[in-house]
């Protein structure tokens, strides 16, 4: 068993394990894989928290209702999952700046949450426009073959990659 | 009520298995999501394109099978090409996407946890705050429906799903052989 320890599997291993999990999402649950479509729920339970009930009357929140869905389990069991998966190859660790961000910006802390903070607004924000993330367009709808989720998921990355380069190679 | 709890727990088994997988796979972390959008680690795009070419062959003979019936998304130019660039940029700061800020935080990163999770929550409020004016607006430029390659192409499915497949093994080996 010391698969379960290794600290990273091949990527084409874990990719088909994902395409195989998407199989049985779809054959038990009826559900593609997504993620982002529960932090809206949890930021309609977060605001129903404060200016209670009328915050079911906000359109989006009549499409997208506050509350716990198969997806939101699915993200939590995510957090699980690789939890488990950190400890068993020793891989876990508490770790406020990612190494490769040290190296260009440096140790400060507040700048690396102020991008990080930044950059969540904005993937939010994002992929809510585009109704989707890189998990429900960028792998459970382009397997589908969906021209909505084509085009979704060639934007994040040219979205993406212009962004990394103007701030590793062109800023700094 | 008690199917519609099944239901949950089920997504919670799934999701740790997915979890379990982003993990093992390293997109849980920061480094090795940037360094794929500084295309110096292809570890993302490999792990997307396995699942997508596993996926989409599975998916559509259980579909053929009449086992499952798939919902593509309906979607416009104005929704996803700006919402997917607007969303990149976020990706690129941030470093994390919403599925893998799960596993980063499970991961034990504390830039998940606070700074990314906080503004992603915030970003979606944002969003679903401003929604009535975008609705019948910029998220309906270029509506396109939810059209799938095969039914723009008019041709049967697996017209596209074979050469995609090859096309994708393709692309995965070159990436292999230019050494990344």
């Amino acid at each position: 068993m010391n698969w379960l320890t290794q600290a990273q599997w091949s990527p084409y291993i874990v990719g088909a394990g994902i395409g195989v999990l998407s199989w049985i999402t779809w054959l038990i649950s009826n559900e593609p894989i997504g993620c982002s479509t529960s932090f809206s729920r949890i930021a309609g339970m977060i605001e129903k928290l404060f200016r209670g009930k009328k915050v079911e009357k906000k359109l989006y929140y009549q499409e997208v209702k506050p509350e716990i869905d198969w997806q939101m389990m699915l993200v939590i069991g995510v957090v699980i999952g690789a939890l488990i998966s950190s400890l068993l190859s020793s891989d876990f660790r508490l770790q406020w700046i990612p190494s490769v961000w040290s190296l260009t910006f440096g140790d400060n802390m507040v700048l690396r949450l102020a991008a990080g903070f930044a950059g969540g607004i904005l993937l939010g924000f994002g992929s809510r426009w585009a109704d989707g993330c890189t998990s429900g367009h960028g792998i459970s709808g382009t397997m589908q073959l969906a021209v909505s989720s084509w085009i979704s998921a060639i934007c994040f990355f040219i979205g993406g990659i212009l962004m990394a380069q103007l701030l590793f190679n062109i800023i700094l | 009520m008690k199917t519609k709890k099944m239901k949950l727990f089920w997504g919670l088994l799934f999701g740790m298995i997915f979890g379990f997988l982003l993990q093992k796979g390293g997109v849980t972390k920061y480094d090795v999501i940037i360094n794929q959008l500084l295309l110096t680690d292809f570890t993302v795009v490999k792990i997307m394109l396995s699942a997508v070419v596993t996926g989409m062959i599975g998916l559509y003979i259980m579909q053929e099978l009449g086992w499952i019936s798939l919902r593509p998304k309906a979607g416009s130019w104005g929704k996803n090409a700006i919402g997917g660039l607007i969303f990149g940029v976020g990706f690129a700061l941030l470093g994390y996407c919403p599925g893998t800020i799960a596993g980063a935080i499970g991961n034990g990163y504390l830039d998940a946890v606070t700074a990314g999770l906080v503004g992603i929550i915030f970003g979606s409020w944002l969003f679903a705050t401003i929604y009535p004016g975008l609705k019948e607006g910029i998220l309906k430029k270029g509506y396109f429906g939810n059209n799938t390659l095969p039914l723009i192409f008019r041709v049967n499915n697996w017209v596209v799903i074979i050469p995609m497949a090859i096309i994708i093994v393709a692309i995965l080996y070159l990436i292999e052989h230019a050494g990344f």
